[in-house]
């Protein structure tokens, strides 16, 4: 037992130090910046680094980099900084190169309201760079979650070599709570697999479009070619359409195979209930609250939270649908995800989007008026 | 050399270079081979990062590690290298170009002395896109974006490292018989290093401006560009320091204290708590101190200030959730107290407090002058209690009148929190700050 008093963006450096995080790049932005200033102050725990670059097109530079030498690395920044990762982002994942990243949300467009909340960048990171290939995202509701969640994207990162965003909102990032982490559990470590031979290194390895090349570390066993261009399995430029293809297939089959090993879900199903609210992130806190009150006055309700947005966990909210008849889909901005849900669902079922985008939570009361359970 | 270990760092799978006749990336490529050879240096061990442009076709005709990354940020691809494995030989090619879009990169590696080498391959325009000007592209050159002659005055690469700090500078050009030499000096440094390499684009920039060999020396001359070394002054590399003073750091890190159960409470339901006050009263440390008082004493909390970008001044306001059970939907709607301590905190509550349903808790300092409320309304001296110890203990001064008041948990919890919690200095005054408070209630 051993009770303390954090904020979210505390409880995210936690996982990543619990994930054996050593490499931490970012540029001041609120309500980001006390995860820059946390790592700061606890990396050396992990005998790693953390550096505050010049600008966010740095912090992405120096962590591709660094995650290509062997370093565990997570950089942490809201809407408008992700907005500078995008470029990196593709070269990321062209180069399938490990990495967290934490986008805190703030309210956008441009600087909007530096201090208030929002959930407005869902789709945004699903499609942040040119190429449109396919992202892993995770969405914490609490800072248990926050905590869980980061060291969880550690492993994906580490398991599928390629970024994984965590998507947490100001209004978890810089508010405290009581909680206690030590009761939480957490999963086996993953370290990425490495390649063992002596004979020449191929970086980017597969035998089926699906397989995770094998990787090795540049400074270590072998020589290790990176590139941002359409490359072969070994690294080298190529201009071949077969090549180009066979690779893209690749990125996008090792995500898309693995929607349902990827897939987090919360499910609190209620036999013969006909409405299904469907949420993630903070407002699935509002949620559950609604959920005890409208069954409190004997209305049959039941939720799905996904903490994994990206790939959509189609299969999950799939068999959620049984006997539904209507989905609400409660979000900080002005209807996002429902558009992933909407292409899901039986033609028969009405999806509902409860939507605001004033800064403020949505609160339970919203969820029960506009989604009819009063 | 006939012992060398190493004869050759070139990678002759894909045949010659493939660069235009007569242009200088030949030059340097074969010159950086040359500098490897004399050095010697484990191939694993070395990693040629290249940028965007013509010369980032050179990493793959190397034997050795290659990162080639997008145009512009090759110095930060080379820091991440050299920050997470020091132990690398780090050796950046960048053109003219990748130095202008990159500008704010070299500025602060520079400043910083990153251990890395950045050769630049500057041949006054972009040659790849098809010959534009670039940022050192002479006054009056004619490019393809420069239909009136070039109008912008060119940068100097080297006084612009050399002027950010950058420990090693210097400038060279293809022409130079000893550029091996240098560039196996470059690579010696222990911090970051700058190597300036001039040459002729005969694809665009020397063909469209008929510029020869000496015509280039010309137009360095011309500009009072300097030639040769330009910055030797050796200061500690960022990598090492960082290790130095991390290990000392984490000797001295402090792990905050867990909280455990000591004192009881009263709550059977949830309570919502604003404190509303101003920048500089010590409101949310207040509020945090009541906090853990509440965590002391078994309850489960949350707290969420709100205070404007400039922290010094203007409203500051913590909202405290306190309940038995864990805490989901925490935004305050009908909050059952209101500490209200200031006239910026009832400026910006103003409008709340005249929606107040009756069951709620009103205790305001006797200054203030309060719009009609539904909520029950107390007052007590706050600030001219506070004003006789410390005018930073007010929000400890209210907080004793509240937990008096609601009997949520003992006195002694927010007593035990603040001697353990707060520096001796300041836990002396808010000690007092919490006696004096108690006696108002």
């Amino acid at each position: 037992m051993g009770r303390e008093f954090l904020e979210g963006n505390e409880a995210i450096t936690r996982g990543a130090l619990a994930a054996k995080c050593d490499f931490f790049a970012g540029y001041p932005i609120t309500p980001a910046s006390s995860i820059l200033h946390y790592m700061m102050e606890f990396i050396s725990l992990n005998d790693g680094i953390a550096i505050q670059a010049e600008d966010e097109i740095a912090s992405m530079g120096f962590c591709i980099a660094a995650a290509m030498a062997g370093r565990k690395v997570m950089t942490a920044t809201s809407g408008p900084g992700i907005s500078l990762y995008s470029e990196n982002i593709g070269l990321a994942v062209i180069g399938e190169t490990p990495m967290v990243i934490v986008n805190v949300q703030r309210q956008g467009p441009a600087t909007g309201s530096a201090t208030k909340g929002a959930e407005g960048d869902i789709q945004f990171i699903r499609w942040v760079t040119s190429g449109g290939l396919p992202v892993i995202a995770l969405s914490p509701a609490n800072l248990v979650e926050a905590y869980q969640l980061t060291y969880i994207a550690f492993n994906m990162a580490e398991k599928y070599r390629t970024p994984v965003f965590l998507l947490t909102n100001k209004d978890l990032a810089v508010t405290r709570e009581s909680v206690d982490l030590t009761r939480v559990e957490l999963p086996r470590l993953i370290q990425r697999k490495k390649y063992k031979s002596d004979q020449e290194f191929l970086p980017h390895h597969f035998d089926h479009p699906a397989e995770v090349p094998l990787m090795s570390d540049i400074g270590a066993e072998h020589i290790v070619r990176f590139t941002t261009s359409t490359h072969d399995k070994s690294g080298y430029l190529t201009n071949n359409p077969q090549l180009i293809q066979e690779m893209l297939r690749h990125y996008h089959a090792k995500i898309v195979e693995n929607t349902d090993k990827l897939a987090l879900v919360k499910t609190d199903l209620e036999p013969g209930a006909e409405t299904l609210i469907i949420s993630y992130g903070i407002v699935s806190k509002s949620v559950a609250v609604a959920v005890k009150q409208a069954r409190s006055s004997r209305m049959k309700v039941s939720s799905l939270v996904l903490q994994t947005l990206w790939p959509v966990p189609v299969n999950h909210i799939k068999s959620a649908m049984n006997g539904i008849k209507k989905v609400l889909v409660p979000e900080m901005n002005l209807g996002q995800y429902i558009y992933e849900i909407e292409r899901l669902v039986p033609r028969d079922v009405l999806v509902v989007g409860i939507n605001k985008m004033d800064t403020t939570l949505i609160s339970p009361e919203m969820i029960l008026k506009e989604g009819g359970l009063v | 050399m006939s012992e060398a270990k190493y004869t050759s760092y070139r990678n002759n799978k894909f045949g010659f270079l493939p660069f235009c006749p007569g242009c200088g990336h030949t030059v340097l490529i074969n010159a950086l081979d040359k500098a490897l050879i004399r050095l010697q240096l484990d191939p694993k061990k070395i990693v040629i990062v290249t940028d965007i442009g013509c010369i980032g076709l050179a990493d793959r005709y190397f034997s050795t590690n290659a990162f080639h990354g997008l145009h512009g940020r090759s110095i930060t691809y080379g820091c991440g290298l050299k920050l997470a494995r020091p132990d690398l030989n780090v050796i950046v090619l960048q053109g003219d170009g990748g130095c202008g879009i990159g500008g704010a990169h070299l500025l602060n590696v520079s400043r910083r002395n990153i251990g890395i080498k950045l050769l630049v391959a500057n041949n006054l325009n972009y040659g790849m896109t098809g010959g534009q000007h670039s940022v050192t592209t002479p006054a009056g050159g004619k490019t393809s974006s420069t239909p009136l002659g070039n109008l912008e005055a060119p940068m100097d690469l080297c006084a612009t490292a050399t002027a950010a700090g950058a420990p090693w500078v210097y400038r060279g050009t293809v022409f130079d018989q000893d550029l091996p030499e240098v560039i196996a000096r470059a690579i010696s440094q222990p911090g970051f290093a700058m190597l300036d390499i001039w040459e002729l684009c005969t694809a665009y920039y020397s063909h469209r401006n008929k510029l020869k060999r000496q015509d280039m020396f010309d137009i360095i001359d011309r500009n009072h560009f300097k030639r040769g070394l330009i910055a030797d002054n050796p200061r500690p590399e960022f990598s090492a320091l960082y290790r130095e003073q991390s290990q000392n750091n984490k000797e001295l890190l402090k792990i905050k204290p867990t909280i455990k159960t000591k004192f009881t409470n009263t709550l059977n339901e949830k309570k919502e708590i604003i404190i509303s006050g101003s920048a500089g009263q010590k409101i949310r440390s207040a509020a945090t101190m009541f906090a853990l008082a509440s965590m002391y004493s078994g309850l489960e909390v949350t707290q969420k200030d709100d205070y404007p970008i400039t922290v010094m001044t203007g409203h500051s306001i913590s909202e405290l959730v306190v309940s038995p059970e864990p805490i989901n939907y925490n935004a305050i709607e009908s909050p059952n107290y209101i500490l209200l301590i200031s006239e910026e905190g009832l400026k910006v509550s103003r409008s709340r407090i005249e929606k107040l349903p009756e069951n709620c808790k009103l205790l305001a300092d006797s200054s203030l002058k309060l719009p009609e409320t539904r909520a029950s309304v107390f007052t007590f001296p706050f600030l001219k209690t506070a004003r006789k110890i410390n005018r930073f203990s007010v929000g400890i001064v209210a907080l004793a009148v509240l937990i008096r008041y609601s009997e949520i948990f003992p006195l002694e919890a927010l007593e035990k929190t603040i001697t353990t919690h707060q520096s001796p200095q300041i836990a002396d005054i808010n000690i007092q700050a919490l006696e004096a408070g108690a006696k108002l209630y």
